[in-house]
């Protein structure tokens, strides 16, 4: 062992009281910071799942992001035009079979095409207003997890009747739906159609479930009053954190707008970054209310050694190597604290995890916890990083001690 | 011969504290002191005998003048220049042993040899050993500090001075702290450093006793050399 380790060592040994309050407070703080990541990144991820599971992951709409310029514009490109009525477009994705075509081969992933519509569901003299999905439900299951979040029925279950309808489970409660009841639909253009529930979905998020109801395409291209009406064509990619890029070259390909689940949640997104930087923010503020304790051990044991510290730096040893030891011993209060607080961490981690949800307004059974070696590691070179500031202080002060008072003093 | 540099030289030292008032320790100290020499420094309390001692040692610095270690000037030597020239080539004895507590007898020897990392670990033990044993201390080497006499400490002290086997031994009174066989014993070591191996030893003292069994006798008032004799005398025995 070196010299300035052997000293940093018996120094911290020699108080096991002192010591271990010091490590029980990096320690602490390690700790708790390793089980609040685990928990924030945790429900963040289980969200985020929620969201993924939930939504297509690119959304291809029949809209453009510019508007197409006016046949005015393109003839009298010189003058400016004002006060003209753009020209009727038609509804809808022309030609969807082939886009779906041309995208399938490189596409990693599914795409489905549908029809979204908005209307009123009437059932027992409650009128809700709804968002009215046609599907394709051979290719449905690709794009999306409908089949697995139908509560009751499957979504075979729409060829089963005319005007099937499949309900969000929370829509059904509100308006006390059952399977097999008979709805009515209408829509604003004046459509009006006959529904029957064939089954419930339930995706876990409450706005979603509260509006939703699933029926065949064609029987949304007849609420739509257009017959091979495709508004919307969805898109599930192995990869969903690559959907953004992917959304960008649909667009770039078909120049119809295509949204990725990214780009549809940024403030959700956005509000994670800031939930992070909070999360940090306390973790930093445990482990420097921690490192007081390192601060204040080092001083301690500083101002007991100041008479060892002048005789060592008469006998010869340097300045730098006098500050070294008292930063190594600082060193050795956070690596323990932090090696503690590992355990610490873990176990807490563990207890959390453990806690049984029972609540109606959420799905999950037990708090989602992340275990990642990352936050063991971003706890400790905080700790170690907190706990070197905290010694360097005390360790410059002990060092520059002129050896010439304290011998004086002590004689 | 006679183109050899002392070991220490004093070229018009002086130190000045300074304050609201400012304290002069020494002044205008002019010295020089050779090969296997026996200095005594002497005079009454407050006369800077100390202050001459840590400035000859490197410990603190001139206000006015230069120290001179071997022929090097230090007046310009960095902090870690001054440290290893301590470490190579001066020894240190206070009236206070100064042993570090938690360590060993043998370990607190080893430490001035591992600073300088001359030696490997093995032969530092065995020459922390060695020392010890010449001291009369062999069977007190796994001993700490506090299960040790006060002229057993002293004792381990001037073992420790000698780690890096200095040619220089500055001693601020070392018997100061001792009853009287203890420090006729450290005195006798003292003395048979410089018959026998040659070293040179500065004291500080109020021991006029010891004073007078040294080979050279620097007497200060008011932080001036008032006089400097050579007093060749019989060594007495190591007892």
């Amino acid at each position: 062992m070196s010299l300035v380790l052997d000293i940093a060592w018996t120094h911290v040994s020699s108080r096991v009281r002192q010591t271990a309050f010091a490590v029980a407070g990096v320690a602490t703080g390690v700790g708790f910071s390793i089980m609040m990541a685990a928990l924030m990144e945790g429900s963040q991820n289980d969200f985020m799942r929620q969201l993924i599971n939930a939504l297509p992951h690119i959304t291809v709409s029949d809209e453009r992001r510019v508007p197409p310029p006016q046949p005015a514009d393109a003839v009298y490109a010189a003058a400016e035009i004002h006060g003209l009525t753009p020209s009727t477009r038609r509804k809808g994705i022309k030609n969807p079979l082939a886009i779906m075509a041309s995208l399938e081969p490189w596409l990693p992933g599914a795409i489905a095409p549908s029809v979204q519509t908005k209307g009123i569901l009437r059932y027992a003299s409650r009128d809700v207003p709804v968002t009215i999905t046609g599907i394709d439900p051979q290719r449905e299951p690709k794009v999306s997890q409908l089949a697995e979040q139908l509560r009751q029925g499957t979504l075979t279950s729409l060829y089963r009747t005319s005007n099937a309808m499949i309900l969000g489970d929370r829509l059904a409660e509100k308006i006390g739906a059952r399977v097999g009841s008979n709805l009515t639909v209408q829509t604003s253009a004046g459509a009006k159609l006959n529904a029957q529930v064939v089954g419930l979905s339930h995706t876990g998020i409450r706005s979603v479930d509260e509006v939703t109801c699933y029926v065949l395409i064609k029987t949304g291209q007849i609420i739509e009053q257009q017959t091979g009406l495709v508004n919307e064509m969805r898109v599930r990619v192995r990869d969903p954190m690559q959907a953004r890029a992917i959304a960008a070259r649909i667009e770039e390909e078909t120049g119809y707008k295509s949204v990725s689940w990214q780009e549809a949640h940024e403030d959700l997104l956005s509000s994670f970054v800031i939930r992070n930087i909070i999360m940090y923010t306390v973790v930093g503020a445990i482990l420097l209310v921690a490192s007081f304790g390192t601060y204040n051990i080092i001083s301690t044991i500083t101002h007991e050694k100041a008479r060892d510290i002048a005789i060592m730096k008469s006998l010869g040893l340097a300045e730098r190597t006098v500050r070294s030891i008292f930063v190594i011993e600082a060193l050795i209060i956070g690596f323990a604290g932090g090696i503690v607080g590992f355990a610490l961490g873990y176990l807490l981690c563990v207890g959390l995890g453990a806690i049984e949800i029972k609540s109606p307004f959420v799905d999950m059974t037990h708090l989602p916890l992340v275990y990642d070696l990352r936050h063991y590691g971003i706890a400790l070179g905080v700790a170690l990083a907190s706990s070197l500031t905290a010694g360097y202080l005390p360790a410059r002060k002990a060092a520059s001690v002129h050896p010439v008072d304290i011998i004086r003093g002590a004689t | 011969m006679a183109d050899q540099p002392p070991l220490i030289a004093a070229r018009g030292v002086t130190r000045i504290l300074p304050g609201i008032v400012p304290t002069t320790l020494v002044r205008n100290i002019d010295l020089a002191i050779g090969d296997n020499e026996f200095v005594a420094i002497t005079g009454p309390s407050g006369s800077g005998k100390s202050s001459l001692l840590y400035l000859l040692g490197l410990l603190d610095l001139p206000t006015e003048g230069e120290v001179l270690i071997c022929g090097r000037a230090t007046a310009h030597m960095s902090e870690e220049e001054r440290a290893a020239t301590r470490l190579s080539t001066l020894g240190f004895v206070f009236q206070f042993h100064f042993l570090l507590p938690e360590f060993t007898a043998r370990e607190n020897i080893m430490l001035p040899m591992r600073a300088r990392g001359r030696l490997t670990l093995p032969a530092m033990r065995e020459r922390a050993g060695d020392l010890l044993a010449a001291l009369g201390l062999a069977d007190h080497c796994d001993k700490r500090p506090d299960q040790l006499s006060g002229g057993q400490r002293q004792r381990v002290a001037v073992a420790r001075a000698l780690a890096n086997d200095p040619p220089v031994i500055l001693a601020d009174e070392p018997t100061g702290s001792l009853d009287s066989k203890s420090s006729e014993q450290v005195f006798a070591i003292l003395r048979e450093l410089v018959d026998a191996h040659g070293k040179t030893v500065v004291a500080v003292t109020h021991d006029l006793g010891h004073a007078a069994h040294m080979d050279r006798r620097l007497q200060l008032v008011d932080g001036a050399i008032v006089s400097d004799e050579p007093q060749r005398v019989a060594a007495p025995a190591i007892s």
